[in-house]
């Protein structure tokens, strides 16, 4: 690719039974780049970030990644029998061989160095979200695919979140794409907002809490104010319930 | 106690070569929940015994093909079928062994008896068997080892392995040729109808003392190998038919195990 993004989708669509999943999509993800991906449920959030971790195949469109691309990938939830014998640790090497110290630095960074010998099905499931993120991180990923992680977790955890993934940003230099469950209040660090409802809606930068006085005030925290921004949106049409555009 | 018996030296030979194998892929049909897929396709194995009977090629090849053959279609059809897949695979399971059975009996110039098929015939295994089953055994295992990350990484989520180019399509259509090439060499041990027994017991027995999927692998194929020997030891002593012998003695030392397990983690249990 010829310019500095990892991954580029260009009129992408997914049609699975008898509809459009998503359509139309056009998405790219530059180096040190946060993309937040927003829209309701049912939206087709979830399926984009399918096709550019690559485990759907689009039927219509292209997707295009740069060369020898390492990809990062938390799904929104995964399903692991209860019979597979497995500890943390053990799921961290998955699926290479990775020093046991390093280990210890990102669990201890995501405070879960005390979970490292559980097995995994006794963790909650916000600490399993935050053991797949921590074995993403620890692949050292150019494009780090981020599936509502924050699901589960109150605001200040979200907060504290918000501040890990920004900390990864920085200093793996890479690309992410994250989804959020919220539909005005996204990450602070976002560079590009992307709203979609089955097709793009309207994608902008964010507005910082800290300079939206009531929001400020509603959130009262100064740490909320930092991790989070508000983004608004400028739809040029609107939606019937059923997910398709209304003449306005 | 070791008997130099010719052909019990060669049945535990037999029999242990397929342990070593059973053990680790038997892991991955738990793991999978692919119990019931196993038993469809070792089902299938008499479809294939009639094929190779009809054509007058190897066995043990024309029970491969088959059994792959209908796993690659059911992996597939599975989820697109009007029915729930473990209905889908119970018609076609047991349409497939019965199919076999009739036509094994409608050639009639063939005179086999359909019985070694279904519950094997361990004691009757030559050196040509033995062979075939470690040079089988040894190339199984050791894309078993070879593929064990991808292997693994299938295991644990499809989707996470897809975006970390494991390829995780390749690797299951991998895992159901193990799978085939596994119940092929079954057929002479254990038998048709008891396969899957052999691959999910030592499998669910080793999951009882084992803290990484590495661990398990490696205790199914000890717990296989233990059962083999065991129920060798057993048939001898009581004329019991050997190959459910071995099935039983797979199940005493599960039942052992889970004894064991539970009184240890009553005990661990910091209130009781």
């Amino acid at each position: 690719m010829n310019d500095s993004s990892l991954a580029r989708m260009q009129s992408v669509g997914v049609w699975r039974n008898e509809r459009w999943l998503v359509k139309n999509i056009n998405l790219a993800v530059h180096r040190g780049e946060i993309v937040s991906l927003i829209g309701p449920n049912g939206s087709g959030k979830t399926t984009i970030t399918k096709v550019l971790a690559n485990s759907i195949k689009p039927d219509t469109g292209t997707v295009e990644r740069a060369n020898n691309l390492r990809i990062g990938y938390v799904p929104q939830r995964i399903f692991i029998d209860s019979t597979l014998p497995m500890t943390v640790r053990r799921l961290m090497k998955i699926p290479q061989q990775i020093d046991d110290r390093e280990i210890d630095l990102v669990l201890g960074k995501l405070s879960m160095q005390h979970l490292c010998d559980s097995p995994i099905q006794t963790l909650s499931g916000g600490e399993f979200q935050r053991a797949l993120f921590a074995r993403a991180l620890l692949r050292k990923p150019d494009l780090l695919i981020l599936d509502e992680p924050s699901q589960g977790l109150d605001f200040h955890g979200e907060a504290k979140l918000y501040e890990q993934i920004a900390e990864a940003r920085d200093s793996l230099n890479c690309g992410i794409l994250l989804v959020c469950h919220d539909l005005h209040v996204v990450m602070a660090q976002t560079d590009t907002v992307v709203c979609i409802n089955v097709h793009v809606c309207c994608t902008g930068t964010p507005e910082h809490v800290k300079t939206n006085e009531a929001y400020l005030n509603l959130f009262g925290q100064a740490a909320v104010a930092k991790s989070h921004a508000l983004y608004a949106h400028t739809h040029d049409h609107s939606h019937q319930l059923d997910g398709s555009i209304s003449d306005s | 106690m070791f008997i130099p018996d010719d052909f019990l030296s060669r049945a535990i030979l037999a029999g242990i070569g397929f342990a070593l194998i059973a053990g680790p892929l038997g892991c991955f049909v738990v793991w999978q929940r692919m119990a019931y897929l196993g038993e469809a396709m070792a089902h299938s194995a008499l479809l294939g015994v009639a094929l190779a009977l009809a054509l007058d090629i190897n066995l043990l090849a024309g029970v491969f093909c088959i059994c792959l053959l209908f796993a690659l279609i059911l992996a597939r059809v599975g989820d697109a079928a009007i029915l729930s897949r473990d209905s889908t695979l119970g018609i076609l399971s047991h349409s497939a062994l019965s199919i076999g059975l009739v036509l094994v009996s409608i050639m009639y110039w063939i005179r086999v008896d359909i019985l070694h098929f279904l519950f094997g015939n361990i004691i009757a295994v030559n050196w040509q068997d033995i062979v075939i089953i470690f040079i089988g055994g040894s190339c199984v295992l050791g894309i078993i080892i070879w593929k064990w990350n991808a292997l693994i990484g299938l295991t644990v989520d499809e989707q996470i392995a897809a975006a970390e180019g494991l390829k995780p399509f390749q690797t299951r259509n991998l895992l159901l040729i193990l799978l085939a090439a596994t119940i092929a060499i079954a057929m002479k041990i254990v038998g048709i109808i008891l396969t899957v027994a052999l691959l999910i017991i030592p499998a669910a027995t080793a999951r009882q003392m084992s803290n990484t999927p590495e661990q398990m692998a490696v205790f199914a194929a000890l717990f296989g190998s233990a059962s083999v020997i065991g129920g060798l030891m057993l048939s001898l002593e009581i004329d019991s038919p050997p190959g459910p012998s071995i099935v039983v003695v797979s199940l005493t030392i599960f039942l052992l195990a889970l004894i064991l397990h539970q009184i240890k983690s009553r005990r661990s249990q910091p209130f009781r």
